[in-house]
């Protein structure tokens, strides 16, 4: 609404490509410039990663990284749906980079063949405006909110267990809560497998990713209500939709009142399993 | 006071795989405590040794975190729902 020619920016390609953006309500040519300028992490090639990243990707963000250590395997298929059978053995970022250029060749894409610590994540991060954490574990999941908190990223989380799955988005500055503020300590090892030990649902991490798409794409626009504050749980053997608040903990050890973490620790010694 | 509680997947086994089942108190510590005579063992890893609830396990009154109610305190009201939330890292 604040641009009069909106799509006068835009090359003919663009014009055609995000047509069906372009004449949406609370999109239009405004929000498709800020998609086209904004820059999105995906954490994981996986189950999560792969509609996240798809659909970024479709959605014309301007720079999309994706960061994975792993190589593509045949027990992913049944719901990775960036890969395919002929990507069996090839690193998941290579898969993932030459499938999403070809959803949209004209964008930027980045791939990060790497596992994250505390001693790459922030070279990683820099040059991304959003995170979006599609990751498989608990030390991670830490990391990633510890960075994005000190970094000052807003981070898009989503996971998934079995059945069930959750997503909200978390921001960072005064009095908004973290991942820490909704799981102040991840279980003791052992107590909550995982999704090797316990089995996914295949479609759960579409319907997950897909929300954690959604959001990062309103957080970008501008446009909508986010899921700051709430936390969406889904359950897809009932097909129930559920929503919890999430609220801000003044005595939370990154972002409270008195913070006592104040740069990245040791994560695998913190959560008592190795991030792999 | 009969209250739904509804069980993340990882409990469910101790409830024949319900999703959802009920229990009687005023306060959430009451209710918990009437779940586990109905479902032995499904709580063990909802209350700590030192009898207060698991950091990494939220429950729900409603939509509220009970942290943030009045922990094992929280006073439950018929008809209301208590969701347990274990944290779930998958992807």
């Amino acid at each position: 609404m604040s641009d009069p020619q909106p799509t006068a920016r835009f090359t003919e390609e663009q014009v055609q490509r995000y047509a069906r953006h372009i004449i949406l309500p609370n999109i239009g040519g405004a929000g498709q410039r800020k998609l086209l300028d904004a820059s999105v992490l995906v954490i994981g090639a996986g189950g999560l990663g792969s509609p996240i990243a798809m659909y970024l990707a479709a959605a014309g963000i301007g720079k999309l990284g994706v960061v994975d250590f792993d190589r593509v395997d045949v027990s992913n298929l049944q719901r990775q749906i960036l890969h395919t059978d002929a990507d069996v053995g090839r690193p998941k970022v290579e898969s993932a980079v030459e499938h999403l250029r070809a959803i949209n060749p004209t964008i930027e894409i980045e791939g990060h063949d790497t596992l994250l610590f505390s001693t790459n994540v922030y070279d990683v991060f820099e040059g991304y405006d959003v995170i979006v954490d599609g990751t498989d574990n608990f030390p991670v999941r830490y990391l990633v909110n510890d960075a994005c908190q000190f970094m000052g990223k807003p981070l898009v989380y989503g996971s998934i267990y079995q059945f069930e799955g959750q997503a909200t988005i978390f921001l960072p500055g005064q009095e908004t809560p973290c991942y820490r503020c909704l799981f102040p300590a991840p279980p003791p090892p052992g107590t909550v497998p995982s999704c090797a030990e316990g089995g996914v649902f295949g479609v759960l991490p579409g319907v997950i990713g897909s929300i954690q798409a959604t959001e990062a794409i309103k957080l970008i626009t501008g446009e909508g209500q986010t899921l700051e504050g709430r936390l969406l749980l889904y359950d897809a053997l009932h097909m129930e939709f559920q929503e919890v608040k999430i609220r801000w903990d003044a005595d939370c050890p990154v972002c409270g009142k008195e913070p006592t973490i104040t740069e990245l620790i040791d994560y695998e010694q913190f959560c008592g399993v190795p991030a792999r | 006071m009969a209250v739904t509680i509804k069980l993340p997947t990882i409990l469910r086994k101790f409830a024949g795989n319900e999703a959802r089942v009920t229990a009687e108190g005023v306060t959430l510590a009451e209710v918990l405590k009437d779940l586990e005579s109905r479902y032995p063992g499904i709580t063990k890893n909802v209350i700590a040794e030192d009898g207060g609830l698991h950091r990494f396990i939220n429950v729900y009154v409603n939509d509220e975190d009970v942290r943030y109610l009045g922990s094992l305190e929280t006073p439950v009201a018929d008809g209301d729902t208590v969701s347990i939330l274990p944290a779930v890292a998958g992807g």
